[in-house]
């Protein structure tokens, strides 16, 4: 039910529309990036007021949402917007990837591969990739228009010369449809792979800094590399102590004050249906039958 | 001889620049030749670094035009061509040397990413080749290959002044512009980076274009030179002409300026 | 044009545009041939214009009036009027000058100030640093010194890889001045046996000496510079 005295999902139908525009456009240029009039919303900047926004114009009464901060489903800012969209569109929410329309996500990309029709939407602190490199925003469009992306891998280039391979492990910066440079906000670079053809649509908003950008569907998502040290991804020598899952993207968890530690998947929803059909992880089978 | 079977590298023709009514430089015109170093000398304020600046594409003249010979499609306007085609020529063909290192380095990557930067930025995808052309360029301009990975603001203000040639110098620029290379510099540093100055330009066949308050340094280091006064140039010639039989009232006057120690 | 060097006409005056505008008229209507194998030398007391002649075939001073032709490649250039690319171009190749004092950038070793002419006209660097370590030692610089820069050395050795540096390339036409002023006894007839070697090679010289042991050594001919008419 939604709550009296909102519009649904909170925005006005004006601000909707002129971010749906933005939408279409982001989607149409795929990793442009499209100023937008961001409002402000009934929490800080830099706490998802990007994502909100961009869930809030593109959500029906007949979606289903889930929300994930980190991978996890049941930390404050997951469960707070997630209760936002509750109360003010009315919309069933839920913990399972595959059986929602809309996934807002902070800082990861679930595990369990999205599909077509499901929209990922990511909150970004900082949309532009070159800001590093240029502080002048007149600068950076430009670069973007002439796509003067090269000076970007100097950044790659310090990594390998200081640490011996590329130690950038998140908001790891990628080229999409062979066009635009993109940052994927602060995801893992875990994660970069997921982007790629993915046949979801994914939707990228960023409140502070006012910028929305898109990759469509089955659209190519390539992060940058050198020949001689082409891009990996992070690898673990641990599985899931409660799953056992060792494909998944691991946290790692201090136990005690004396150096105990245990990897767990970071994302809550996966490991727990693992678990459901059966899976155990070292934790689980130490704690021996009867527990979870 | 035929002095015009080559073409000249760079023309200007009649390059002014005014600030909002305040006059930079007027009626300008110059050509340099592949190869040929031209010196810009005069006091603070005469208007060498407006010049310096109209001519490498950083400050549009307020009237003149400014032709280089591009390598592949004959004589062009460097105002008048595409944005993409002029920042590519600026950041391959040519190259700028600033008086104070810390506006030609990135301060905050290490002298081999700074030395790598233009490289990667027309292309290069390959680590390896990447640090070889940097460590190669180091050599050349006689710093220690060692310090490849450390940041710029551990050298001293010499070596970060070889460190920005090297940036330059990295894509086999035809031409460089230098405001003041050497200012800044305590003599015997000066001395040292003049010497490797010298030896690229004529190792290389660069033109460039040296703009300095320091005679001593026009004389070593450039074959011709114009004498700028408010804005305009009063005297050019052969470098050794001009500071040894000045014409112009006020090259005189500079040239007896000299304090010889 | 059978001259190697053909001075028409020349008139050379300074103004000096701090003093007064003081005009100091130097040479007026000066002419002077000199052929293939020739040394002439430029007598006449101090002040007179002596080097004034010198620099304007160098062009190092630039001319009020007249020409002066120098034999360059197949044709001849008029070094009074010429471009400074030409200019250059016959400097490199063609002509040769020993000034009185050595400019040379600082901290640059003695052989590779010596060897700079033949790696300008593309010498390698083994080959033009052999024939610059030989022609010092000819002139009797040590070789401890080669590697060290000249401004530290004495004035005559100064002199001296001024010497070398000219004579290690085989220019067709010299101008030398005072090549000897400051060179001890030993050292002058080194100077005067290159000075023969390249006349007797084919060689032009134009110089000054004042020295009139060497004078009479090395000049085919000696032209006598009179006072120019008063200051206009």
């Amino acid at each position: 039910m939604v709550e009296d005295g909102y519009n649904f999902a909170y925005l006005d139908e004006q601000t909707k529309r002129m971010i749906r525009r933005a939408i279409l456009k982001a989607v149409a240029i795929p990793g442009y990036q499209v100023p937008f009039g961001s409002r402000e919303m009934p929490l800080p900047f830099g706490w998802g007021t990007g994502g909100i926004q961009v869930t809030a114009s593109i959500i029906g009464p007949d979606d289903t949402l889930k929300v994930i901060d980190q991978g996890a489903d049941d930390t404050v800012n997951a469960v707070s917007i997630r209760k936002f969209f509750a109360r003010t569109a009315g919309v069933e929410t839920t913990e399972r990837t595959e059986a929602a329309t809309i996934v807002q996500t902070r800082h990861r990309i679930p595990e369990t591969p999205l599909g077509a029709g499901q929209i990922l939407v990511y909150q970004v602190p900082i949309p532009e990739p070159l800001r590093w490199l240029e502080p002048r925003e007149t600068e950076t469009r430009k670069m973007h228009a002439l796509q003067e992306y090269g000076p970007m891998h100097v950044r790659l280039y310090e990594d390998i010369a200081h640490f011996g391979h590329i130690a950038t492990s998140y908001d790891y910066p990628v080229r999409v449809n062979g066009r635009y440079l993109m940052r994927p906000s602060p995801i893992p670079k875990f994660d970069n792979p997921k982007m790629d053809r993915s046949p979801a649509l994914q939707l990228f908003g960023a409140g502070r800094e006012k910028r929305i950008y898109a990759i469509p569907p089955h659209t190519e998502v390539r992060s940058l590399d050198f020949d001689d040290h082409p891009f990996e991804v992070q690898k673990w020598a641990d599985v899931c102590a409660f799953c056992g899952s060792g494909d998944s993207f691991l946290d790692e968890i201090v136990t005690d004050d004396r150096g105990g530690r245990m990897f767990v998947c970071s994302d809550t929803d996966y490991c727990s249906r693992r678990r459901e059909a059966g899976c155990t992880g070292p934790a689980m089978q130490a704690a021996g039958p009867g527990e979870a | 001889m035929q002095p015009d079977a080559v073409p000249p590298l760079l023309s200007a023709r009649g390059v002014t620049k005014f600030y909002d009514g305040i006059l930079g430089c007027r009626d300008v015109s110059f050509e340099i030749w592949p190869g040929e170093v031209l010196g810009v000398v005069g006091e603070s304020g005469s208007g060498k670094t407006t010049l310096l600046h109209c001519i490498s594409a950083r400050l549009e003249p307020t009237a003149g035009t400014v032709e280089y010979m591009t390598r592949h499609d004959g004589p062009a306007d460097i105002y008048r061509i595409s944005e993409p085609a002029r920042r590519l020529l600026m950041r391959t063909d040519w190259g700028f040397v600033h008086q104070n290192p810390r506006e030609g380095l990135r301060m905050g990557v290490s002298a081999g990413a700074n030395i790598g930067e233009r490289l990667m930025a027309v292309g290069a995808r390959h680590y390896g080749n990447i640090r070889h052309a940097a460590t190669d360029w180091l050599d050349k301009v006689e710093m220690d290959t060692g310090r490849m990975d450390d940041l710029p603001i551990t050298f001293s203000g010499g070596m970060q002044q070889r460190l920005q040639i090297a940036r330059n110098l990295v894509t086999a620029p035809r031409i460089v512009f230098m405001d003041e290379p050497t200012g800044g510099l305590d003599v015997s540093v000066q001395a040292r980076l003049l010497d490797l100055l010298r030896g690229l330009v004529s190792d290389l066949g660069l033109a460039a274009v040296i703009v300095t308050h320091d005679l001593a340094v026009a004389r070593l280091l450039s074959h011709r030179l114009l004498v700028m006064r408010r804005g305009e140039v009063v005297e050019s010639g052969l470098t050794d002409q001009v500071l040894d039989d000045p014409q112009h009232p006020y090259s005189q006057l500079l040239v007896s300026s000299v304090i010889h120690p | 044009m059978t001259a190697a060097i053909e001075i028409r006409d020349l008139a050379k005056s300074f103004t000096l545009h701090n003093q007064g505008g003081i005009r100091l008229s130097v040479l007026d209507g000066f002419d002077l041939e000199v052929h293939e194998g020739e040394c002439v030398a430029l007598h006449g007391p101090s002040g007179i214009g002596k080097s004034t002649v010198l620099r304007c075939i160098y062009a190092n001073y630039r001319t009020d009036r007249g020409r002066i032709l120098v034999r360059h490649r197949d044709g001849s250039v008029d070094m009074a009027s010429a471009h400074p690319r030409e200019v250059l171009a016959v400097r490199g190749e063609t002509i040769g000058y020993v000034s009185q004092f050595l400019r040379v950038v600082p901290r640059v070793a003695a052989e590779d100030v010596v060897a700079e002419p033949l790696r300008s006209r593309g010498a390698n660097r083994e080959g033009a640093a052999k024939a610059a370590r030989g022609m010092l030692q000819c002139l009797n610089i040590p070789a401890a010194l080669h590697r060290l820069a000249p401004a530290t050395f004495s004035g005559g050795e100064q002199q001296r890889v001024n010497l070398a540096r000219v004579f290690v390339a085989d220019y067709p036409v010299l101008l030398l001045d005072e090549p000897t002023a400051s060179l001890d006894r030993e050292n002058r007839e080194v100077a005067v046996g290159l000075i023969r070697a390249a006349v007797g090679r084919g060689a032009a010289v134009v110089g000054i000496f004042h020295d009139s042991q060497v004078r009479d050594a090395v000049a085919n001919r000696t032209v006598q510079l009179s006072a120019m008419r008063e200051a206009a």
